[in-house]
């Protein structure tokens, strides 16, 4: 048993129900005890979806359990079919479903729906929502491609044949985190570059869309959690090769655009990609060198999110806008291998968890200026008093802003950039802070003037109740340290006095220890 | 689905208001929902699900956007091992009970809430809680009840917590004076106010269930008697009978003539006069009605239709009709308690449709083809409705804000009429 206040991933079914969700003309039914219909309010108040997901719930009960949840599950399908009548069915359990083993596939399939029933094995007790989107989505796929693919001669490229080179874009699901944005950047990014887009999927594509996946010259992985594995499959079944570069922030961006440049048949020097690449909206890289920006130099940042999230911010902040990554872990196990690899660049040891406790104690333990991260390091954050901006999902009603806030291409570096330098302290407003610390107003735990309703809930500081450890002058001089850094402070300087043996620490001693430790 | 003829019901006249009970798809909460007004209402309890990733998805999901201090509720999520018996259940509890309680010194009160999947691979949260509170005593005791959905529809669940809290309320003396329990988890405003009007008309001592803290829960015995504020507590007042409590049958304190009818229904079980009552609460209620009144305007002669929650259905459409003049096209609720309700009932218009149970997707067609001017229904309804251009009005709210009482009747009425007032003020 796993002790959870908070759950970065819903269970497995909740990833089918996005899959489900994202597609036309396809419907799911879930055997699952009377509750389970909790799902449907994520997409229709999270995001805000003008219909119910495409699901039925069979919704059993105690009483169901001594009779036949077999017949009710065979009626449920039969009913579903005939009123909406969908091109293609998907069946499956959830946790409690899984346990009474009625085998969903298997009475599916003994109803011989004129339509493709595709049954999903989705362990419930082992796995999590990224995993089962991403393995309904295979099967989905494996069970529309397959038959088009049958049928359709091997392309010979598209620079051979003088036609535009086309794409599919695999990965943007309901419920994704900025999907709906990222999709609309990605296109126009892809329409700068003259690259045609076949299928977009699964967000809006119908069965008969799927079928024609094998058409296009590659794919564009928008979400390796969401679609790693079915582009996989498409590359050994139809010979397409699909995108590696995640496109958020400016240099994966700009690599993207060469990735995709490549697998086009396209020059490095083609106008189209010139153009793409000149991304004449872009501010991020001058506001970054901007000297007002300077306050970000080394500044101490804690990210964690899904493994494609986290990884993009770690990136971007080192690369584009000059901090210092001091945590970097991820809830996404199915990707700890590359993410290991990755963290080892930043020279932190990679944070692979899904305990909410386990990362509330490494944030608090790293003592960040910044934290990047989910709605659950929001919490974290707000209670530790440090800014937070959200990177990833889990999702919230806040991440389908009104406005268009994509993360990817050089609109969502832009955005990045805002979204990000936000909750910071200004420049010169911190400096003041540091300078003025006494100034009533600038009590300790001030937050930034900007964000009036963001209050830290900053310890007070320490009354001297240890005056063998602490001279009362050294530690009226560390409260004026900013709380940001002023626990790091202190741990520092009993260190540096616990191993040279000094007792009381004085003003000498903070100095000496500040002195030791900057270099 | 079935258009059964319902069975003579007991208490009520054999030509007594027919019931169209379903059997479908139901599109309600399971009884996990109720923890999160739970554990904000008894301060020093914490909740600890025994169940799986969908469980704990469905509390931070429901409760995700009010939360804003730690929760005081968790999952103990079940794992492959702990189904294939290379853990051991009990052993994996005690470990994550003690982790919780270490991290949390302030509970006194833990409540074990038992899941479908507790339930189905019979994991006995009794014998759990009798060994647990038995280490923790008395510092924390530990108590368990089932929200699981295959037993409980969300308010259900707060009815299963207040049972399991009935034995162990401390004993009253039998020669003690008749005292009086009021059951159900109200808002502490409302509280107060009540107190304040049985002080009023002079019934003493007045306990409220369940209290705020888990130390002061209400002492009872054969002299308790005990009015229900909320409908869904079947189990509970089943409970309280069998510690030799008495009960009282009301209608529920909703709107000024639902309060009034409450109180009066108490003042009579402690012997107080009608008249002396009205004279004491005649100025309340009048003021109740005034507040009302500018809603009343707005949702007279309208057409409103249930869709199944909380249990709180048949009141509030009882409300709706005979106090501010709505019609009622359609009054569902997952369960009809018809002993619970019979005040209720007798006060519903002889020609009400009443459905209980749910088969949502025939339910939507009767909703479609009404075209009601008000639907009251669940989250995950609300939005595709009013994208079919009706207006609804979410229900889990009248759980989560205060509505009992004189002093609450306009903001109840207001509730309903809000999504009224906005459809016509929006230019858009």
């Amino acid at each position: 048993m796993q002790l959870t206040l908070w759950t970065y991933e819903g269970p497995p079914h909740i990833g089918a129900m996005r899959i489900a969700t994202s597609l036309q003309n396809v419907h799911y039914v879930l055997h699952s005890p009377q509750g389970d219909t909790y799902a449907d309010l994520l997409f229709t108040m999270i995001e805000r979806r003008e219909a119910r997901p495409p699901v039925t719930y069979t919704t059993f009960q105690a009483r169901d359990l001594g009779a036949d949840t077999a017949a009710l599950f065979k009626n449920s399908v039969r009913d579903a079919y005939t009123r909406f009548k969908p091109d293609l069915m998907v069946v499956g359990a959830s946790c409690t479903a899984e346990l009474i083993q009625d085998d969903p596939g298997g009475l599916a399939h003994a109803l011989a729906l004129p339509i493709p029933v595709v049954p999903l094995e989705l362990p419930a007790y082992q796995k999590k929502e990224n995993w089962g989107a991403s393995e309904s989505f295979y099967q989905i796929v494996r069970a529309c491609a397959r038959p088009a693919a049958a049928a359709r001669p091997a392309r010979p490229p598209a620079s051979t044949e003088g036609r535009r080179p086309l794409c599919n874009i695999l990965g943007p699901t309901a419920l994704g985190f900025r999907h709906r944005d990222d999709l609309r950047e990605i296109k126009a990014l892809l329409g700068t570059l003259g690259i045609a887009i076949g299928v977009v999927a699964p967000l809006g594509a119908a069965p008969a869309d799927l079928a024609r996946l094998g058409e296009a010259d590659f794919n564009v992985v928008l979400y390796p959690e969401i679609a790693h594995l079915t582009a996989q499959w498409l590359q050994r079944q139809f010979g397409q090769p699909a995108t590696t570069t995640v496109p958020i922030g400016v240099g994966a961006t700009r690599r993207f655009i060469a990735e995709v440049a490549a697998l086009s048949g396209l020059a490095p020097d083609a106008p189209s990609v010139t153009a793409a690449l000149a991304g004449s909206t872009l501010r991020l890289p001058w506001y970054s060198r901007s000297v007002d920006s300077t306050y970000l130099t080394d500044k101490r940042v804690f990210i964690f999110g899904d493994a494609t999230h986290a990884l993009a911010a770690a990136r971007i902040a080192r690369d584009e806008l000059g901090l210092a990554v001091v945590g970097l872990g991820t809830y996404s196990r199915e990707f700890a291998r590359d993410f290991r690899a990755a963290a080892e660049t930043y020279g932190v040891k990679p944070l692979i968890t899904d305990d909410y406790l386990e990362v509330e104690r490494e944030i608090a333990a790293a003592e960040p200026a910044l934290v990047l991260g989910t709605q659950m390091e929001r919490h974290i954050a707000k209670r530790l008093g440090i800014p937070c901006a959200v990177i990833s999902a889990p999702i919230h009603v806040q991440d389908f802003p009104a406005h268009h806030a994509p993360y990817m291409g050089f609109e969502g570096a832009n955005a990045i950039f805002d979204a990000w330098i936000q909750p910071l302290m200004m420049g010169l407003e911190e400096h003041l802070l540091t300078m003025f610390r006494e100034d009533f107003e600038f009590h300790t735990a001030a937050p930034p003037s900007h964000l009036g309703r963001h209050v830290p809930q900053a310890s007070p500081p320490a009354a001297n109740t240890d005056p063998t450890r602490w001279a009362d002058e050294a530690l009226r001089e560390l409260a004026k340290i900013p709380f940001f850094v002023r626990g790091k402070a202190r741990r520092n300087t009993e260190k540096f006095a616990a191993e040279r043996g000094i007792s009381p620490i004085t003003l000498e001693t903070l100095y000496d220890a500040k002195a030791h430790f900057s270099h | 689905m079935n258009h059964s003829p319902a069975p003579p019901p007991i208490g009520l006249a054999p030509d007594a208001l027919p019931v169209l009970r379903e059997r479908g798809q139901r599109e309600v909460f399971c009884g996990l929902t109720s923890i999160v007004w739970l554990h904000r209402k008894i301060q020093d309890a914490f909740f600890l699900v025994v169940g799986s990733r969908t469980c704990a998805h469905l509390l931070q999901s429901a409760a995700g956007v009010m939360i804003f201090a730690e929760p005081r509720f968790a999952t103990a999520i079940i794992e492959e091992r702990d189904l294939a018996g290379l853990a051991d259940a009990n052993d994996e509890l005690d470990r994550i009970v003690t982790r919780l309680l270490e991290r949390r010194r302030d509970i006194r009160l833990l409540f074990l809430v038992g899941s479908c999947p507790s339930e189905v691979i019979k994991l006995d949260l009794g014998r759990a809680a009798a060994r647990l509170s038995a280490r923790f005593a008395p510092e924390v005791s530990v108590l368990h009840y089932s929200g699981s959905g295959i037993e409980t529809t969300f308010t259900e669940g707060e009815d299963a917590a207040l049972a399991a809290l009935v034995p162990v309320l401390p004993r009253e003396a039998d020669d003690a004076a008749p005292s009086l329990m009021v059951v159900g988890a109200l808002s502490e405003i409302v509280e107060d106010q009540l107190a304040r009007l049985f002080a009023e008309i002079g019934i003493a001592p007045v306990h409220f269930m369940p209290a705020r803290r888990a130390r002061e829960m209400p002492p009872l015995g054969s002299k308790t008697r005990f009015i229900l504020a909320q409908p869904f507590l079947a189990e509970t007042a089943r409970g309280l009978m069998a510690r030799g409590a008495q009960p009282i049958a009301a209608p529920f304190p909703l709107g000024a003539e639902g309060t009034s009818l409450w109180l009066g229904a108490a003042a009579a079980a402690f012997g107080i006069a009608p008249a002396a009552l009205s004279a004491r609460l005649g100025a309340s209620e009048a003021r109740a009605r005034a507040a009302m009144a500018p809603h009343r305007a707005i949702l007279a002669g309208k057409h409103v239709f249930f869709f199944p929650d909380s249990q709180l259905e048949v009141p509030l459409a009882r409300f709706l009709a005979r106090e501010l003049g709505m019609e009622l096209i359609e009054v569902a609720t997952p369960y009809l308690h018809r002993q619970h309700l019979a005040a209720e009932l007798a006060l519903l218009p002889p020609d009400v449709m009443l459905v209980e149970g749910q088969d949502v997707e025939r339910q939507l067609d009767r909703c479609r083809a009404a075209k009601p001017d008000l639907v009251v229904c669940g989250l995950g309804l609300a939005n595709p409705l009013e994208a079919e251009q009706l207006t609804t009005k979410w229900s889990i709210e009248l759980l989560f804000t205060p509505i009992q009482g004189y002093d609450q009747a306009g903001d109840l009425a207001e509730l309903f009429a809000r999504p009224l007032r906005r459809r016509a003020r929006l230019r858009i």
